[in-house]
């Protein structure tokens, strides 16, 4: 039986986690990747003993697993613990795709791609049975990582279900599970994907915390890659001795 | 990602027998044409143009796509497609041609011929080249006297050391050199004709027989690790021709409101999980200018990884204007992956146009801007 990792935070960040639960974390980028936020809240959740669903999209395995290396986690051993449970997006898809009928069975989150519709209802079953806590678990609370969302919407899937699965996994992760959620999304000023803004904006809404990622708007610099804003912030005051 | 570790390179110019002793389980056979990232192990290869290597950072990583958006008549990012993969017959990598309207054996025909100076000689006429090294070698190693009697490091043929070549655009390739390396072809009508109708997933048919065909090539001829017996790795460059245009029946192109905008989109996303998980890498060319609809130009940026588009002079009030005299057209460089590391490898300057002579694409900050940087 695999005892927890010790929790590497500082007693600022341990008590952070114990405020701040059930609550959707948005992370936005503009003009700039934003997928650091992503690499940071990975090991972050994960150094704090939280048990972390992460469903990747956009790249492999591998490169989540060097970054996370040099930030101090290392996803095989979480993996092989049972405190990560890693859906490598690229993998499934690949399956789905060209894997025989019958072996894909109805179970791969990533089936909407073969059928017509866009359906995130595998998906979502996926993340709440990974999510459910075990007898034999002693992790805290669990965690749903996202990057990225604005995948989904290349995918063929509509907005509105889109929106319709961060529902239904906010039940079910925030207020059943009193868990987090984290999800990355893609925005741009001028951008002329009006789906990818619906969503955007009505996750701005809907999210407790948004960090956005931007470039800075004086235009290209080599040292200074851009700039993070922080809109709708807990209040920490009344907590915090 | 198959991000290698590449221990204790020999030497290139294979004068000396030292080699860095390392432990024999972490050493990998060094992959013809390509030569680990500075920064962070990830393995490269050169696009065919060493200015371009300079301005993504180094080169192309394996495992990647390089999406080009071509310029308006075709003509700047046919040549980069051809320089693509005319350093991938140089290094001796096995190519995957598609395309919708050429048929791929004419392009293989009239790639660039390489340009190879005195001290790197290719070794495609083995002995003929072999006692012309020799005779300048031996000049070149009165100092190393004793090692002159040494045998002679075998090359393989085809194989030329140096990362990033130049070639001349007035020649043609020798056909000698085309039969030296292994290529696979995807013709759309050839395809079309030979198979009924299929379509999965919803998908352009010719987008769905073009992944179909490159799975098949990966997995039978073991980029992706199926065949671990296999001691001589190599890469895999799949050149792909003007995808989202008509002639693959995607209608993205042509109007407004397309009947299915998701097919590109979904065709990339397959293509990358399967770029990931072999030894490959990807160019493609797209008629961007000719897409309408600019969401899908930007859903296909994201799902790129590296995006170059080209814009040419030809035509427009730029050509005359004495500012731009030097040079034939932009270069603008959308994106650039952060691979295996929280930042990117990006040069100091997005100002960039390019200049093409016969035997030299060269890619540099506009004379007149702040800096003036030349990637040669």
């Amino acid at each position: 039986m695999l005892s927890n990792p010790p929790s590497s935070l500082s007693f600022l960040e341990g008590s952070l986690l114990i405020v701040f639960q059930g609550k959707l974390t948005l992370l936005r980028d503009t003009k700039t990747d934003g997928s650091f936020l992503v690499h940071h809240f990975l090991s972050f959740y994960l150094k704090a003993g939280c048990k972390v669903c992460f469903v990747a999209l956009l790249q492999s395995f591998s490169h989540y697993n060097i970054i996370a290396q040099k930030l101090g986690v290392s996803l095989t051993a979480a993996k092989e613990r049972g405190q990560l449970v890693f859906l490598e997006g690229l993998k499934s898809c690949f399956d789905v795709f060209f894997g025989e009928e019958q072996h894909v069975g109805q179970t791969n989150p990533l089936q909407f791609v073969s059928k017509d519709g866009s359906n995130l209802k595998t998906m979502y079953e996926f993340v709440r049975t990974s999510l459910m806590a075990s007898g034999s678990d002693s992790w805290k609370c669990p965690v749903l990582l996202v990057d990225d969302l604005s995948v989904l919407l290349s995918l063929g899937v509509r907005p509105v279900d889109v929106l319709d699965f961060i529902h239904y996994c906010r039940v079910a992760v925030c207020s059943q599970l009193k868990g987090n959620i984290v999800v990355l999304v893609h925005s741009n000023d001028d951008s002329e994907d009006e789906e990818n803004e619906l969503v955007v904006n009505s996750l701005c809404h809907q999210s407790n915390l948004i960090l956005w990622a931007e470039g800075l708007a004086t235009g290209f610099c080599k040292d200074v890659h851009g700039q993070v804003k922080l809109a709708k912030a807990f209040s920490l005051l009344p907590m915090l001795p | 990602m198959a991000a290698l570790a590449t221990g204790g390179a020999t030497p290139s110019d294979g004068a000396t027998s030292f080699q860095r002793k390392v432990p024999a389980s972490s050493r990998l056979a060094a992959i013809a044409g390509t030569r680990p990232s500075v920064r962070h192990g990830q393995l490269l290869l050169s696009s065919g143009l060493p200015s371009l290597d300079c301005v993504l950072g180094g080169g192309l990583a394996v495992g990647t796509l390089l999406l080009i958006e071509e310029d308006k008549y075709g003509i700047y990012s046919n040549l980069l497609f051809k320089y693509f993969l005319a350093e991938g017959i140089v290094c001796g990598h096995n190519l995957f041609v598609a395309s919708a309207k050429e048929d791929p054996a004419d392009i293989l025909k009239e790639l660039p011929a390489p340009l190879f100076d005195d001290v790197h000689k290719n070794q495609v006429d083995e002995k003929e080249t072999a006692i012309k090294s020799k005779q300048e070698s031996q000049e070149s190693m009165k100092i190393a006297w004793r090692y002159q009697n040494l045998p002679k490091m075998e090359v393989s043929p085809a194989a030329s050391a140096r990362f990033g070549h130049y070639y001349d655009v007035s020649k043609t390739v020798s056909p000698e050199l085309l039969k030296s390396i292994k290529w696979h072809r995807f013709f759309l009508p050839e395809e079309m004709s030979l198979h009924p109708e299929i379509k999965t997933c919803n998908m352009t048919c010719g987008y769905t027989r073009l992944l179909q065909s490159i799975q098949r090539i990966i997995y039978q001829e073991g980029f992706d690790g199926s065949y671990p017996q296999k001691k001589q790795k190599n890469i895999l460059r799949i050149g792909i021709q003007s995808l989202g245009s008509v002639l693959w029946g995607d209608d993205i192109c042509c109007t407004d409101n397309p009947e299915d905008i998701f097919s590109l989109t979904k065709f990339l996303y397959v293509l990358r999980g399967l770029l990931r998980m072999s030894l490959s890498a990807c160019i493609i060319t797209v008629p961007a200018h000719l897409i309408q609809n600019k969401a899908i130009m930007e859903r296909v940026t994201n799902l790129s990884d590296t995006v170059v588009g080209l814009e040419s002079f030809i035509g427009s009030e730029r050509e005359t204007n004495p500012l731009y005299k030097d040079y034939q057209g932009l270069i603008h460089v959308h994106q650039i992956p952060r691979l295996n590391s929280l930042i990117c490898d990006v040069s100091g300057t997005k100002d960039l146009a390019f200049r093409l002579k016969r035997k030299q694409f060269t890619i540099e900050t506009r004379a007149g801007s702040s800096q003036c940087d030349t990637f040669i």
